[in-house]
């Protein structure tokens, strides 16, 4: 919905019942990507392979978890990404590569063009002060042990930003902007609701005014009715401050206002990644077109007029062992032979679109020969051609291309 | 602070920005974690009356040397006019009167009491050191180990188990003249008791930290996954900072509840030492020596025979008794 199709006082007849009807109601318009803007935040090819060690005293490495596996995207300036993906898919550890909690085994983080996926901690330092996180548990993202002015403040005190005097004023100030009783500065974390312990986590974001802002599922603890605001409040705060926001969620819902671009991840891997009208009115990956129907305000237009749910069978892979080709395949519902032997690439089908798939289209119309079986110079069951060469030029890059395939048209199409 | 509102003043006001549902909620969810283990505490008989006679132990120790200093406690003197031709005390009891309310020392006619009680002062202060020396080793040890793991926690690790596989009583034993010379003529320390109570409580530190280290390392490693650690360090904190103001507040409980039995186990192995002669000597009272001297006199006199060991075992299982109670206070979940 855009801020046109608000009507005032609509909303009033009913009870608020979904998230994106809160968000009317609070009167905030979806989000639109800045037009133009250079990317702050771009990752490429970004892996994070976590050492499994054996027990006992040797303790050696008997495999890894490839909780992160070649991860592609960017993020613009002021703008918003949303990375959406099933508990365990390796969003949170995407988010603490880029906040660089962790280093990751291979890739690449350029942030304002600098790479810093293996920058040392003396470099980190001053980057601390651009990039931020929002943690997703407002129970354990607060020091229990500290007033909220000490969490607040501690990372001007330690940046030596403001002299010792002027803490206390720009805490209040940020407790101000979040919402808070200014007041409330010398309470402690227990004192205060899920809800508004999140906007202290919020406020500490914002102490060293970061320019990108990884917010790691951060309405997901609490309760619907609070989520709303607090979604509201992270939109204000990216309108006033022009913050680049890596929102990351567990559904498509959360996101659908706030990010203008979404991302969608599935073991480790970007599945399709597209702006807001590709994914959630064009999805052709049949993950996402599962993740569109448990949203009931899409559900109708994403699956085509059916009302039902799509169920995905099955549990999701160990990322331990991950399946072969493609890692949805044990639970996909139009996979075939090719599936298990080749990776599908992520190809750009439109201006702002990719998908990584071998069959994609939208639902109920996906093709019945692979798309990808050309490119990959093999035949439809995914056995090498020979009469077929591989394209060579299937590298991901991590923004859109000029041109891409237009699937509806068969041709290739351009900006 | 000019600003300060107080918790009790801001709490009847109505809130100008915050949101009244979820100011409802954060009233109910108000109590800190550390009322309700003082609500629980208080509940714990037990745990209660143990407390109270561990508070008493401490107020009586500290007044000691005072009432040495002016004259109501006499641990020194003799009274061989007390004493019968066989050098034990006159009268039924160990000689008890107004004067001498635990009778007075066969042999020699010092006051039982003024032993045992500045006995208690001088055992609990050697106890004190110790536990808060090995604590201190422990807990920053166990803390690096836990936070930093990889090879550091490796060499802690290993540090630990050298250490607990010392014979430590042999070692103690056989140590005890060469370090008491070292200390004395190296180290300067005043020949005599000092020298002997500086030997037993860096002895007792440098065996008792590996257990403390152990627990707050356990500790640590569930901290530190902890979202506020992952917020700490994305601004920028310093080791230092991490160590000490992040995750050390969060240690209080069970670094409390270690204390509280830590003491009790060395209130008997300085008694235990004392008892072996290489703690401080006589005619200085410690419980350890008070106790090796009482014990000769099981069937002559059992008032002078109980009292040291009484008064031993009374602040060693109070102590205890109160360090269970603490613990259950404060980790509901651990109800063995
Ligand atoms: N430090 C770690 N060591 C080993 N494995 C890890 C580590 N952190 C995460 N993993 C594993 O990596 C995978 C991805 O985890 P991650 O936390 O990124 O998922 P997520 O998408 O954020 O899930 P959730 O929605 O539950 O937060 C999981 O299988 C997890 O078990
Ligand atoms: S590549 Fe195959 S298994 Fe993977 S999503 Fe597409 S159809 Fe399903
Ligand atoms: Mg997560």
């Amino acid at each position: 919905m855009t801020f046109e199709e608000y009507v005032p006082g609509a909303a009033d007849d009913h009870e608020p019942a979904t998230m994106a009807d809160m968000l009317t109601v609070a009167g905030n318009a979806a989000a639109v990507a800045p037009v133009g803007a250079a990317p702050i935040l771009e990752v490429d090819k970004l892996r994070m392979y976590f050492p499994v060690k054996s027990p006992g005293l040797l303790r050696r490495t008997v495999g890894h978890v490839q909780a992160v596996d070649g991860v592609s995207f960017q993020v613009v300036e002021g703008g918003s990404l949303g990375l959406v993906g099933e508990s365990g898919c390796g969003k949170s550890t995407t988010g603490r590569l880029i906040t660089r909690l962790y280093t990751p085994t291979s890739g690449a983080i350029r942030f304002q063009g600098e790479d810093i996926a293996h920058a040392k901690a003396r470099q980190l330092k001053p980057l601390r002060r651009d990039i931020q996180m929002i943690f997703q548990d407002p129970y354990t993202s607060l020091n229990p042990r500290h007033t909220v002015g000490a969490i607040i403040g501690a990372p001007l005190a330690i940046h030596k930003i403001l002299p010792k005097k002027q803490i206390l004023p720009r805490v209040q100030e940020l407790l101000e902007i979040v919402g808070l009783n200014p007041e409330h500065y010398n309470r402690y974390p227990h004192e205060f609701s899920g809800g508004q312990r999140q906007r202290i986590g919020i406020a500490r974001s914002l102490t060293l005014q970061p320019k990108l802002l990884v917010a790691d599922e951060p309405v997901s603890a609490l309760d619907v009715s609070i989520q709303a605001q607090v979604v509201n409040l992270l939109q204000d705060i990216q309108r006033e401050f022009g913050v680049a926001f890596l929102f990351i969620a567990h559904d498509l819902a959360v996101v659908r206002h706030f990010c203008p671009e979404v991302a969608v991840m599935y073991l480790g891997k970007i599945v399709e990644i597209g702006d807001r009208d590709s994914i959630y009115n064009n999805a052709h990956h049949p993950y996402t077109q599962a993740l569109l129907s448990a949203v009931p305000d899409v559900r109708q237009a994403a699956t085509g007029g059916r009302r039902e749910r799509i169920r995905l069978e099955g549990d999701v892979p160990s990322p331990i062992d991950p399946p072969s080709g493609c890692r949805f395949r044990t639970r996909c519902p139009i996979a075939q032979e090719i599936c298990a032997r080749h990776e599908p690439p992520l190809l750009q089908i439109g201006q702002r679109h990719k998908v990584a798939c071998h069959f994609p289209g939208r639902l109920g119309e996906a093709p019945r020969e692979p798309l990808t079986s050309g490119l990959l110079g093999v035949d439809r069951e995914g056995r090498p051609d020979p009469g077929a060469s591989p394209s060579t030029d299937l590298v991901e890059q991590p923004g859109f291309a000029d041109t891409w395939f237009d699937l509806d048209k068969k041709t290739i199409g351009r900006v | 602070m000019t600003t300060t509102v107080s918790n009790l003043e801001s709490e009847g006001l109505p809130d100008p920005t915050g949101h009244p549902d979820e100011m409802d909620r954060g009233k109910v969810e108000g109590k800190s974690p550390t009322r309700l283990a003082i609500e629980r505490f208080r509940k714990d008989r037990l745990s209660m009356v143990s407390f109270i006679i561990v508070a008493l132990y401490i107020l009586g120790g500290i007044l000691a040397p005072f009432l040495v200093k002016f004259g109501l406690l006499d641990p020194t003197s003799y009274h061989q006019d007390l004493l019968n031709e066989f050098t034990l005390p006159e009268g039924p009891l160990g000689g008890i009167s107004w004067k001498h309310p635990l009778g007075v020392e066969p042999g020699t006619g010092r006051d039982v009491m003024s032993r045992v009680w500045l006995g208690t002062t001088l055992s609990l202060t050697i106890a004190l050191i110790a536990s808060l020396l090995a604590m201190a080793i422990g807990t920053v040890l166990g803390i690096i180990a836990g936070f930093t793991g990889g090879l550091t926690d490796g060499v802690i690790g290993r540090l630990i188990d050298l250490t607990l596989s010392f014979p430590s009583t042999l070692m103690l034993l056989a140590l005890s003249a060469p370090m008491y010379a070292l200390l004395t003529k190296n180290f300067h320390v005043p020949e005599g008791d000092l020298a002997w109570a500086t030997y037993v409580v860096v002895f007792l530190a440098i065996f008792g930290w590996p257990p403390i280290a152990r627990l707050i390392r356990g500790q640590v490693l569930s901290i530190r996954e902890r979202e506020f650690v992952h917020a700490a360090t994305l601004f920028g904190a310093s080791r230092f900072r991490m160590y000490f103001k992040e995750i050390l507040p969060n240690l209080w409980a069970p670094l409390l509840v270690s204390f509280t039995l830590l003491l009790p186990a060395y209130i008997s192995a300085e008694a235990a030492l004392s008892y072996l002669g290489v703690s401080i000597k006589p005619p200085t009272p410690t419980l350890g020596n008070v106790l090796r001297d009482s014990l000769n006199y099981a069937e002559f006199d059992f008032v002078y025979f109980f009292s040291p060991a009484f008064a031993i075992a009374l602040i060693v299982v109070c102590f205890n008794l109160l360090g269970d109670g603490l613990r259950d206070a404060l980790d509901p979940k651990s109800n063995r």
